[in-house]
């Protein structure tokens, strides 16, 4: 009989604990979708955490929804059916289709909707300009951003007699045109390999060389943009890269994405690998057997200011439709963020840059550059002047698919079927039709 | 002749009962197949918001776009080239391995087992073989035979590792019904062909072939079916439709219109397409192939 009531008085416990704790005010949850997986996913979930623990009225929970174009089809789908997230996180080429979309809540209006006065002039301007609407207003809050540079296989370098590059000043294509010959002619397989290279030859090209993308300011000033990368420049480029390749193996293709340009050089049958600074993780973790560096992308030799880089990565958009008590957890996640703190964790795990000054400066002050030199190259490069209309970023409807047109157009260059010239018409042509129907989908 | 025949004399419980049934087929596949038709009609932005109704212009849009009707060549010359290739190595192992003495029940076991694997996984597997900078094959038969393999590059090594990747993974399932097809062939005939002095090869042709066609009808038919659209995890995995578009088949045009670059309304329509024409396809079969099948057994 004694048991019986010993459990008897275990529920009643139960149920008094239980009534106890839902009269503590719960906190307000706040859902964010990222595409941040492995360490980089760890990372976000520490920032979660040290925002969850620092107060008790909201509760930031961070879903892994898959890569970036999983994210934002979940996040299309969820706003269908009026489930929505708070914040998602979306690549930079569907920045476009999110401003365009009537969904969201943009970043500077909420900001200021909740009292948060920001000083947006301490913010990295390269990374800002890539979000922002025709008047300069921020419409999502950068996240992850990146941008491309040079690596190069010290070893190889110093074998070929060129020895250590500057991390400021870039080398000329012309001076890269001669040390690949000369890494060939040590009889290395191939000379330099590039990842992305739609982003890193054609998007980043033309914002370091003051070249137009597209008309209407890269699509910035409206939907009626053309493409202009059919331009004698880039042409020119393209069909340099291409006699390279035809003469010894100079320059060589590994792929649209960056696993077959990494391999490459990781196995020393490159001398020179451009990619995103994002590469700097793996290549600490993976190179044994040869020391590399970084250096900032070359420059023709006609351009003597050199523009900055533009940046690839995500961003984080609001979706409109939520409640006010929500949003002030928002604005306030947001502001915590871009705090010093969390930027400088942000920068030392992934790599990707620091989005505020403040944060830039502790980083060289506490002398983490002079630790690892080659974290500061992309960021040196992306700042070293102000934004014009042709380098602050690229706004164009459909961007996905367009890129995948250059990539195919390229790959036709590079395998001999058409010339330079006949494949950036060819991509002009096809991008537009692509940006027209883009157009009609928004009149 | 007295037959007792039991019947339910009102027809509401037979609805009741295939309801579930109706219930699952329409949610899934009806539903999802007329909102599929009616977005093939529509101009829509991603989010949904703004729709317009545009008749056939997604159609018309399509078919004027070169490199679409290029996207159809390229399905139908991976597609034969699948089932050329599945069917004929299909039949080969199944043939063999019939005739094994030992380790049969090992043997028949072991080739079923690629027929298990997702097709992303076994597209990963090829390329962990044939892709020219980390493939493990590619590079041994680029060092040995000094030949120049690059399927980044070139559109026809490409669709070639496409088409192994694809074929590999449906052989073993061509294989299982091979398999049971010519267990199911009476001994007898055969014996009775090897007395009377007909070699192997011409008691495979003229007994076991013809007995073997309905299965050789039914895997055709399941093969087509597969490389339309089950390809498209091998494709995703190798070579995401490229060098150039040369491998951009069907159904993945469908996936990068759509899932990739949101274009619904396109992509919508090129399924219509993609489904009118495995039906075109299936009934030209079941008109002209199956009157040449024996089920007599």
């Amino acid at each position: 009989m004694s048991r019986f009531r010993n459990i008897c008085l275990v529920l009643a416990m139960l149920l008094v604990f239980s009534f106890a704790k839902s009269s503590f005010a719960k906190p307000i949850e706040i859902e964010w979708w990222h595409a941040m997986r492995g360490a980089r996913g760890e990372t976000v979930q520490k920032i979660v955490d040290g925002f969850n623990n620092s107060q008790s009225d909201y509760k930031v929970v961070a879903v892994y929804k898959g890569e970036y174009d999983e994210v934002l089809n979940a996040g299309i789908a969820a706003v269908r059916a009026r489930k929505q997230p708070h914040i998602i996180q979306v690549f930079e080429v569907g920045t476009q289709t999110m401003m365009m979309s009537g969904a969201i809540y943009p970043v500077y209006k909420l900001m200021e909707d909740y009292g948060y006065k920001i000083d947006w002039s301490r913010y990295l301007q390269p990374v800002l300009s890539y979000y922002v609407n025709e008047d300069n207003k921020l419409m999502s809050m950068p996240f992850n951003s990146s941008t491309p540079v040079m690596f190069y296989n010290v070893d190889m370098f110093e074998k070929a007699g060129v020895g250590r590059l500057s991390k400021d000043k870039p080398i000329t294509w012309d001076e890269l045109g001669e040390i690949t010959k000369k890494i060939t002619a040590m009889g290395v397989k191939g000379g330099m390999v590039t990842a992305w290279q739609s982003w890193t030859q054609v998007e980043n090209y033309s914002a370091i060389h003051d070249l137009p993308f597209a008309t209407k300011a890269n699509g910035y000033e409206g939907l009626d943009t053309e493409l202009a990368i059919n331009n004698d420049k880039i042409v020119n480029h393209i069909a340099t890269l291409k006699k390279w390749m035809d003469d010894g193996n100079r320059f060589f293709y590994g792929g649209q994405k960056y696993q077959g340009p990494k391999s490459e050089f990781i196995a020393q049958n490159a001398g020179v690998y451009i990619d995103s600074v994002g590469a700097i993780a793996k290549l600490q973790s993976s190179v044994k057997d040869f020391k590399w560096d970084a250096a900032p992308l070359p420059v023709e030799s006609w351009m003597s200011e050199p523009q900055n880089s533009i940046i690839g990565g995500a961003s984080l958009w609001v979706f409109a439709g939520k409640s006010k008590k929500e949003y002030k957890g928002v604005a306030a996640f947001l502001k915590y963020l871009a705090s010093t703190d969390v930027q400088v964790l942000w920068h030392k795990e992934t790599g990707y840059f620091p989005i505020t000054l403040d944060a830039y400066e502790k980083l060289k002050k506490d002398g983490y550059y002079d630790e690892y030199p080659y974290q500061e190259v992309g960021i040196k490069q992306l700042t070293r002047r102000n934004p014009t209309k042709n380098s602050r970023g690229i706004r164009l409807g459909y961007f996905v698919q367009i890129r995948n047109i250059i990539n195919e157009e390229l790959e036709l260059v590079w395998s001999g079927k058409k010339t330079a010239k006949e494949a950036m018409d060819s991509a002009v042509e096809r991008g537009n039709i692509k940006l027209r129907e883009f157009e009609k989908t928004f009149k | 002749m007295l037959r007792k025949r039991s019947y339910f004399k009102s027809k509401t419980l037979a609805y009741f009962l295939v309801m579930p049934q109706i219930l699952i087929t329409a949610t899934f596949f009806y539903w999802p197949a007329i909102r599929g038709l009616v977005a093939s009609f529509m101009r829509s932005d991603p989010f949904g918001l703004r729709s317009t109704f545009v008749w056939f212009d997604n159609y018309i849009n399509l078919f004027k776009d070169p490199l679409y009707l290029k996207s159809i060549v390229i399905t139908l010359v991976f597609s034969g080239s699948v089932a050329l290739l599945s069917i004929s190595a299909g039949l080969f192992l199944a043939s063999m391995a019939n005739r094994a003495l030992k380790f049969t029940a090992l043997t028949r076991t072991l080739l079923i087992w690629p027929y298990a694997i997702a097709p992303a996984i076994s597209g990963i597997l090829w390329l962990f073989l044939l892709h020219p900078s980390y493939g493990v094959v590619a590079i041994w038969v680029n060092r040995v035979f000094g030949l120049e393999w690059n399927p980044l590059l070139d559109s026809r090594h490409a669709m070639l590792m496409v088409v192994l990747a694809s074929s590999w993974k449906n052989i073993s399932y061509n294989f299982v019904f091979f398999m049971a097809g010519l267990q199911a062939i009476p001994k007898s005939l055969i014996e009775a062909a090897a007395m009377d002095g007909a070699s192997p090869f011409r008691r495979f042709w003229t007994i076991t072939f013809p007995l073997l066609s309905p299965t050789m009808f039914f895997v055709t038919v399941m093969t087509i079916i597969f490389s339309f659209f089950e390809s498209f995890g091998v494709i995703h995995a190798v070579t995401q439709g490229g060098p150039g578009g040369s491998t951009n088949i069907l159904v993945y045009k469908v996936y990068q219109d759509g899932f990739i670059g949101l274009n619904l309304g396109s992509s919508s329509a090129q399924s219509v397409v993609l489904m009118l024409l495995i039906v075109f396809i299936t009934i030209l079969q079941f008109k002209f192939v199956e009157r040449k099948v024996q089920y007599t057994g």
